[in-house]
């Protein structure tokens, strides 16, 4: 992904979403995209499916397998969604089609990518269920989403996802709103599933992402703030939102980062995250920082780092 | 008064974007003008035959600017003060039916249990008549006239009310403000005027501005079916069912009576349709 | 299944119970004494030997309640009396004139849906197009034109200035040709009003998170909108058509009055007209359970569309 952005021109003011982003993702490698909500995570996930309202104005480049995705037609396009690049949505109970049986769900992308006939891909949706561990699955495929619990719901968005063997996969809060023994064992069932595969992970919860990924980003008001290996973004935390955002997971103490994010459409001048941060300086209040890579292969964008 | 201001502030500016609500009260503002004034710009005598100068042509004469009819009465003077019955028929039902309904509906909503189940009977029992068959039997029965079609009316159009009524005394009831007036032992009579009716008028106005529409068209419908006014009375529904033996010949006494019972209608659903957008229920004013 | 079915026809009970009260008593609207209106012919004479037989047969000589009772346990019976102008039974007509205005109303249906569902979809998909404006303004037309104008607009340019089809009448059977116009008068205003339901659901539909994951799984915009939104908008649109079809009803008073079309709306308006008392109690209590029959079957069978309604639960 190359200086990839976002914009959304609205009546209050263009938000930029999504701004001057770069980062690439490796095959079979798990890329933790970190924020608070309201950041731009699912609007960037959004952006490489180009699955956006026409409203949008996307810039830069994606790159996969050499193709950049924002220039091929819509009906190419159609082709690597679901078979290439799979997104599994945020909140599965209202991403779940309520009058579609979960069966017919899962095989509709079975059946388009794949090709098989009805009889088959139904074959494949029920496999599909039981690799996600639903128990019966060839009477639960007849189901509707309502008769399925929340992380239930959360397993046939994920096995909907694999269905069609993608390379890439866009898991957008995947652990949302699930109660502790329900997340563990999604995040146990992602680590299962996605050992083959690409995938991105957008979450705000950075233990989470510490548990699954290889590579996190944080993104802060539409940009990366830091990016580096997940052992030394835990280790070394070196942009001061990234130890922020580890100071309030709960076994460090819960110390909350003080202030709100800034609107997107009303950014601050300087460091975008100046108002918040403990050690601004005069340089912090004027100038924007820049990435660097102050490792090899950990970047941050912050004077003091 | 102040958050009272910027409330009214707020209604006002959402009143300037709606398209709908501005077409719908002018055309209203306007059809209004014009039945007040109808003495002053009419032409001729809505009732006067003139049997020498019958059914004459829209702008053939100057006399007579949207020709005559079958008894030679002016056309353009009939329409003219037909506004006057419509508007009168839709202010008096709606004014009544809405103030019955809506009383009906609170005190239901407001007290529940066997006076609840009774109008909520009575409700369903109205409303399992297709409404223009009861309204077309009560009307036809009680004989021919305005009055009949007005009491017609009434019978089938309070049940809106009163169930608009109940159903956001209902969801009131349970909110603080009237739980606190009831703790601090204020009246059930004072509570259903002071705290309830002002918070139920938004949709109340609402429902009755759609239901003028509805109760202009029906009235049209009843008199054209012969339940409405005696002969001379210039009704745009009686008018339209006295020229269409002519349609052939002379079709504007059948095109513009029917004409002008759509514009009032359209106009009422347009305001009605915008207002509702408007005063969203959601954003209610609590006070 | 049957077990709610069973107990949405006894909460319907009391209701029915005051509809056929209502239809009882609405000729005491009427002035005078009903046995001398109900033995009074549209010539406005009264047979005085006629009316004393009449008050003993009918028993119009007990008091009200049991009058009432009476009545009410005949109608159970489905003995809905005499029609005063025929002599024939009520039901009897009310059996001939139902079909015609069942055949009516079902082409009207089929008119209005098949007008509402393809614009309402369309505005929604292109909204605020040009398209979308028009259709819009065409179904506000459409809801505020009185139907008895429509159809007279209707009857004059086809009828009288093309020649195209006949202005009145029901044909030998209620010929497609004869039905034309007054199911198209009929079925405007239904669709005027099923086309913007129509729209709103769809752009509802439209802007839910299951449409995202529709096309996340690389489904054409073709499969996204025609499967994907449209079951889950055509949900209100089909419980609407227990409302429309009240409409309809309503509306046929109306039309088959102008069309000469001899069905229940006519038969009311006829019978009223002729004074024929029994006729119209007979029309008012079988118009008022076939809409609630309706209802009940819209219910109903809206419990089977969205799977999400669990009856046993309701």
């Amino acid at each position: 992904m190359i200086n990839l952005k976002t914009h959304f021109p609205t009546p209050d003011g263009i938000v930029r979403a999504v701004d001057r982003i770069d980062l690439s993702i490796r095959e079979k490698e798990t890329f933790g995209l970190i924020g608070e909500t309201g950041c731009g995570k699912t609007v960037l996930g959004l952006t490489i499916m180009r699955l956006l309202p026409p409203s949008a104005a996307v810039e830069g480049k994606i790159i996969y397998k050499g193709k950049n995705l924002l220039e091929v037609s819509e009906p190419e396009m159609r082709g690597v969604r679901g078979e290439e690049i799979a997104m599994i949505l945020q909140n599965p109970t209202t991403s779940l089609n309520p009058v579609l049986r979960v069966g017919e769900q899962i095989a509709e992308a079975i059946r388009l990518h794949q090709g098989l006939n009805k009889r088959d891909a139904k074959e494949k949706a029920i496999e599909m269920l039981g690799s996600v561990r639903i128990s019966s699955p060839s009477r639960r495929t007849s189901e509707y989403p309502h008769e399925f619990s929340g992380g239930m719901k959360q397993r046939v968005m994920i096995a909907m996802g694999l269905a069609c063997d993608p390379s890439l996969i866009i898991a957008d809060e995947p652990t949302k709103g699930l109660d502790v023994t329900i997340k563990a064992q999604i995040i146990e069932l992602i680590t299962k599933v996605t050992e083959e595969k690409a995938m991105l992970l957008i979450t705000h919860d950075l233990g989470v992402a510490m548990e699954l990924c290889d590579r996190i980003a944080l993104m802060y008001a539409g940009e990366l703030v830091e990016y580096a290996t997940a052992r030394e973004i835990f280790d070394d935390p070196l942009h001061p939102y990234t130890r922020g955002f580890l100071g309030s997971l709960p076994n460090r103490g819960l110390v909350p980062i003080h202030g709100m994010s800034p609107s997107l459409i009303d950014l601050p001048r300087g460091c975008r995250f100046h108002p918040r941060c403990k050690h601004a300086t005069e340089a912090c209040r004027r100038k924007h920082p820049d990435m660097v890579e102050v490792e090899a292969g950990h970047f941050v964008r912050c004077f003091d780092a | 008064m102040k958050q009272h201001n910027s409330h009214f502030i707020d209604f006002v500016a959402r009143v300037r974007e709606s398209r709908s609500v501005i077409i719908g009260a002018a055309v209203v503002v306007l059809l209004s003008l014009l039945a007040t004034f109808a003495p002053q710009l009419s032409p001729n005598s809505p009732a006067k035959a003139c049997l020498d100068d019958r059914l004459i042509s829209p702008f053939a004469e100057s006399k007579y600017p949207l020709g005559t009819d079958h008894l030679g009465r002016c056309v353009l003077s009939r329409l003219l003060y037909g506004a006057r019955i419509s508007l009168a028929v839709g202010i008096i039902v709606v004014g009544i039916s809405a103030t019955a309904g809506t009383i009906l509906g609170v005190v239901s909503g407001y007290y529940g249990g066997v006076l609840d189940a009774l109008i909520m009977r009575l409700v369903d029992a109205t409303l399992a008549f297709p409404s223009i068959f009861l309204a077309v039997a009560i009307a036809g029965l009680l004989g021919q006239g305005l009055v009949s079609v007005m009491i017609a009316l009434v019978a089938v159009d309070w049940t809106r009310y009163a169930r608009v009524g109940r159903g956001s005394v209902l969801s009131l009831k349970e909110k603080e403000f009237v739980e606190s007036a009831r703790s601090l032992g204020e009246s059930d009579h004072y509570i259903m005027a002071r705290h309830i009716l002002p918070n139920i008028i938004a949709p109340i106005i609402v429902v009755a501005t759609l239901g003028m529409a509805y109760v202009i068209l029906s009235a049209a419908a009843l008199s054209f079916l012969g339940f409405g006014p005696q002969p001379p009375t210039p009704e745009w529904g009686a008018m339209l069912n006295a020229g269409r033996v002519y349609m052939r010949t002379e079709p504007h006494l059948t095109i513009l009576p029917g004409l002008a019972i759509m514009v009032m209608v359209l106009a009422f659903n347009l305001l009605g349709d915008g207002l509702r957008d408007v005063l969203d229920p959601r954003r209610v004013v609590i006070e | 299944m049957l077990d709610y079915i069973l107990k949405r026809v006894f909460q319907l009970v009391p209701a029915l119970l005051l509809v056929s009260v209502v239809s009882f008593s609405i000729i005491y609207f009427a002035p005078g004494d009903p046995a001398e209106v109900l033995c009074t012919g549209p010539d406005g004479n009264v047979h005085p030997k006629s009316v004393e037989e009449f008050r003993i047969k009918m028993g119009l000589d007990k008091p009200l309640h049991i009058q009432y009772l009476i009545w009410l346990n005949n109608v159970l019976h489905g003995d809905f009396g005499y029609s005063y102008r025929s002599e024939k039974p009520v039901f009897d007509h009310i059996k001939r004139a139902f079909k015609a205005t069942f055949k009516l109303s079902v082409v009207s249906l089929i008119v209005s849906l098949v007008i509402s569902i393809p614009l309402g979809i369309v505005s929604a998909i292109k909204q605020n197009s040009t398209m979308d404006v028009s259709c819009m303004v065409g179904a506000s037309l459409g809801v505020s034109m009185p139907n008895f104008w429509l159809g007279l607009l209707l009857m004059l340019l086809f009828g009288v200035y093309l020649n195209w089809l006949p202005v009145a009448g029901y044909g030998t059977g209620g010929d497609l040709e004869h039905i034309i116009l007054p199911a198209i008068t009929l079925g405007t205003g239904s669709a005027a009003v099923t086309a913007r339901l129509m729209r709103s659901s769809m752009l509802e539909a439209l802007g839910q998170d299951y449409i995202q994951t529709a096309r996340a799984k690389g489904v054409s915009e073709r499969v996204v909108i025609g499967k994907h939104a449209l079951k889950n908008a055509l949900i209100p649109v089909v419980t609407m058509v227990g409302l429309n079809f009240g409409y309809l009803l309503d509306g046929s008073v109306v039309v088959e009055t102008i069309f000469g079309w001899p069905g229940l709306g006519r038969l009311i308006v006829d019978s009223i007209n002729m004074r024929d008392y029994m006729m119209i109690q007979g029309c008012m209590v079988f118009v008022a359970i076939l809409f609630v029959a309706v209802n009940l079957i819209v219910d109903i069978s809206y419990r089977y569309i969205d799977p999400r309604i669990c009856y046993e639960t309701a």
